[in-house]
């Protein structure tokens, strides 16, 4: 594992804290969104905000995807998994997540046929075992996962696989990010542009980020130095009163984006007129679905869905943390009626979402942890 | 892709063809917190006289660590996998079914086994999934599991019974395969398998073959083994290198295409429990300690939710906080490397033939060289020590120099791994 190590020098990050607290200027608070859930995920697992200067604090965005799928997405994917012979398949982060009535896992002990899969792949090979059952994959995910479902779509389409289909809620980066910056409660300064992501879609699509709303993005990898650097650029752009996306994981994320990835989904997806996400609310052309050509492997055709909007309690306030507005323990319900065993908001659904993230890992107070931790 | 991106907070017409509806679970949950709240409130204001008002967040905290001393509740209607899984949901379905019904002061302290006289008495099922794998099979993991729960209550494992659950169509065959490494496994241990039960289900109704095993120790010292005997500056010492069996089982399933040489790690912790405690013993010729508790305070075999889960439930019975050094916790290298392409913790790994001892800090030297002269020890490392606050919080100094909580786990990382 040494090429991870390269990325874990704690003698780096110490340099690199130093540096960070010098461009801060005096008085001026600094916060920052880490859009994606895999750096929220970074952040608490190595406790890096350790090395971030008091002025800095990280706001955990929109970009777990678990996390953004609506509970009455939910209830239609169970509704799915309930018909005479589904077997429905899903990534195990998904079984947890509650709907308006009850998770996977709730499904499954009603009597569901619900199985954990590690990719789609996975999925496919049990529509091939299984050639009289109709098998479905409960696809989520941001441009990530996106072309992994659709050169799946594609594999069946050639092998002749008829019994599979896909429960498409496959979302865009770049709609999100724009619903936040448009948001008139916003006090952000600047973003950790997500890495998977931008290895698909490239760093052109955020330049509006920089040009338009005048904040510094940089798009970093997931190792705890990638997350310090990315910090250390944007206050150095923050500094120099620039505003540019910059690409600190060119190791991975070529400026345009891939080609091939955008290409297989595009001949299977096209975006939808509108979708809802938990806690931000509907957004126009947020998200994919299967084109009219694919579908035959599209499970909202084949299936009737009930397709009823399930509301989150008005106590939660994940829009309010999603956008940086309130705190995580600033929420009314945080930590009592929701809880990470039974989450009702998308921030506290996912590990990586950022209730959850704070709950698990940031719980109590620097002060005393870091007196724990001298002694 | 478009740049036009519109939001509304309402659904556009014709996005949602069947209507709004409201989560009624959330809605009550909300409410039911609220009310507890109020009460708590009340209760502290007649108490105190007055509202006690530290820092906004420090309020919350509190809140927060109240909801989770409250009493454990059940809020499904059906068992899921998640009750199984070692975390948080086990932890509830414990208190609020099992403990709620039974209760009594033997099984009150919820340790890997019952403590009666100087017997020890405990008993476990496994269930695992594939039924062999490398380093091991059902068989011996169901002798040694209950062999190791004796142990960690500071017995001499002696008699053990073994309940079969057999399904229709399983070859004989198989099953004597499990039998003959069970009966390796008992004379590793010098126990003996003295009674046991059989019942067979219909095709489709287990996974080939399930088994319950009890097990009879005896205790030969006086001082009990407890993990509310923990105190701050005691040390904290895992056995060797963490994870490997559920990391074994996990990659001998097959549904990860990924490979590594892993081998289960289970085995009897018998022989080296009994070497810790009369090292430590032995050790014990200078001050008188504390009369309740021995130098050694705690041991636990960290199986199912791994050291992770074991550390958290020493640290609330002791109401002590436990401080981890990343650096210091033995992982073999493939773990380690599985355990970064799943993005799962090693210390949430389950392992079979590995411990957690708790051990007073001028103790903890003899400690280790006793752990370290054993074949089954020689890997033992001071992974840790315990402090006074926060009091119930399992903290982690990372390799990468930061800090972070080491919470009970929620949901299930892995399958079904014992």
């Amino acid at each position: 594992m040494r090429f991870v190590d390269e990325y874990r020098d704690a003698g780096q990050a110490r340099a690199l804290a130093a540096q960070m607290a010098a461009l801060c200027r005096p008085g001026r608070a600094y916060k920052l969104m880490e859009v994606c859930g895999g750096h929220t995920h970074t952040i608490y697992k190595h406790g890096l905000e350790d090395y971030l200067p008091d002025a800095v604090t990280l706001i955990h965005g929109p970009g777990c995807p678990v996390c953004v799928i609506p509970m009455g997405r939910l209830d239609d994917a169970i509704h799915i998994a309930e018909q005479p012979d589904v077997i429905m398949t899903s990534f195990g982060d998904m079984m947890r997540v509650p709907g308006g009535r009850g998770s996977f896992l709730d499904a499954k002990a009603r009597g569901a046929d619900i199985r954990m899969v590690y990719s789609p792949l996975d999925a496919l090979k049990i529509a091939r075992q299984n050639p009289r059952k109709r098998v479905v994959f409960m696809a989520i995910g941001f441009e990530t996962t996106a072309p992994s479902t659709a050169m799946t779509v594609l594999r069946a389409e050639t092998e002749g696989i008829h019994n599979f289909s896909v429960f498409c809620n496959h979302v865009t980066i770049i709609p999100a990010i724009k619903a936040i910056l448009d948001s008139p409660d916003l006090h952000l300064d600047g973003f950790i542009g997500p890495g998977h992501v931008s290895a698909v879609i490239g760093c052109r699509p955020y330049e509006f980020i920089a040009h338009t709303y005048g904040k510094p993005l940089v798009v970093t990898g997931f190792e705890p130095l990638d997350v310090l650097r990315a910090v250390y650029q944007i206050l150095t752009q923050l500094a120099e009163g620039r505003s540019q996306v910059e690409n600190q994981y060119a190791r991975v994320v070529p400026w345009n984006g891939n080609a091939k990835a955008l290409n297989v989904i595009s001949r299977v997806m096209e975006l939808r007129p509108y979708f809802e996400w938990r806690g931000l609310g509907s957004i126009s052309h947020s998200a994919l679905k299967m084109t009219e050509k694919y579908a035959a492997y599209d499970a909202e055709r084949i299936f009737q869905i009930p397709g009823v909007r399930v509301a989150d309690p008005k106590a939660c306030q994940c829009g309010e943390v999603l956008k940086g507005v309130l705190k995580p323990w600033e929420c009314k319900v945080f930590g009592t009626a929701c809880t990470p065993e039974t989450p009702i908001g998308t921030c506290m659904v996912s590990s990586e979402g950022a209730c959850a993230a704070y709950y698990n890992f940031g719980r109590f107070s620097r002060e005393r942890v870091k007196e724990a931790t001298r002694r | 892709m478009t740049t036009e991106h519109t939001r509304t907070t309402t659904p556009e017409p014709g996005e949602q063809p069947g209507g709004e509806a409201t989560a009624l679970w959330a809605e009550t949950a909300v409410r039911e917190a609220a009310a507890q709240e109020a009460t708590v409130q009340e209760a502290a204001v007649r108490e105190a006289g007055h509202l006690h008002r530290p820092s906004r967040e420090d309020q919350v905290l509190e809140r927060i660590e109240r909801a989770r001393r409250g009493k454990a509740r059940i809020r499904e209607d059906l068992v899921t996998l998640a009750h199984g899984a070692g975390g948080k949901a086990t932890h509830t379905l414990i208190e609020a079914v099992f403990l709620e019904s039974f209760r009594n002061p033997l099984l009150e302290p919820l340790g890997d086994g019952a403590v009666i006289g100087d017997l020890a008495l405990t008993t476990d099922s496994f269930v695992v999934k594939p039924l062999f794998f490398p380093g091991g099979d059902i068989g011996d993991l169901a002798v040694n599991g209950t062999v190791n729960d004796l142990a960690m209550c500071g017995a001499t494992p002696r008699y053990l019974s073994a309940g079969f659950i057999l399904e229709e169509g399983f070859p004989i065959a198989d099953l004597r395969r499990i039998t003959a490494s069970m009966a390796a496994a008992a004379q590793a241990a010098g126990v003996w398998i003295v009674t046991g039960d059989t019942k067979v289900v219909e095709n489709g109704k287990a996974d080939g073959c399930y088994i319950t095993t009890a097990g009879v120790g005896t205790l030969n010292r006086n001082t009990a083994l407890s993990a509310t005997a923990v105190t701050p500056g005691d040390a904290v010492i895992v056995s060797g290198p963490i994870g490997e069996h559920g990391m074994t089982i996990m990659l001998a399933r097959g549904e990860l295409d990924l490979e590594a040489h892993l081998t289960s790690d289970t085995a009897p912790l018998h022989d080296l429990t009994a070497r810790l405690l009369s090292a430590c013993d032995r050790a014990d010729d200078g001050p008188a300690h504390g009369a309740a508790h021995g130098a050694v305070r705690c041991l636990r075999d960290a199986t199912r939710g791994g050291v992770a889960t074991v550390l958290n439930e020493i640290a609330t019975a002791s109401q002590v906080s436990i401080v981890l050094d990343e650096n210091a916790i033995p992982v073999h290298p493939a773990v380690r490397g599985a355990c970064e392409l799943l993005g799962i913790d090693p210390l949430y790994v389950a392992c079979e033939g590995r411990m957690v001892a708790v051990v007073a800090a001028d103790h903890a030297d003899a400690a280790l060289n006793a752990l370290r002269a054993h074949p089954l020890g020689s890997d033992a490392a001071i992974i840790g020590r315990a402090g006074d606050d926060p009091p119930g919080l399992v903290l982690l100094k990372t390799c990468f120099g930061g800090t972070r909580i080491v919470d009970l786990l929620v949901g299930d990382p892995l399958p079904r791994i014992c």
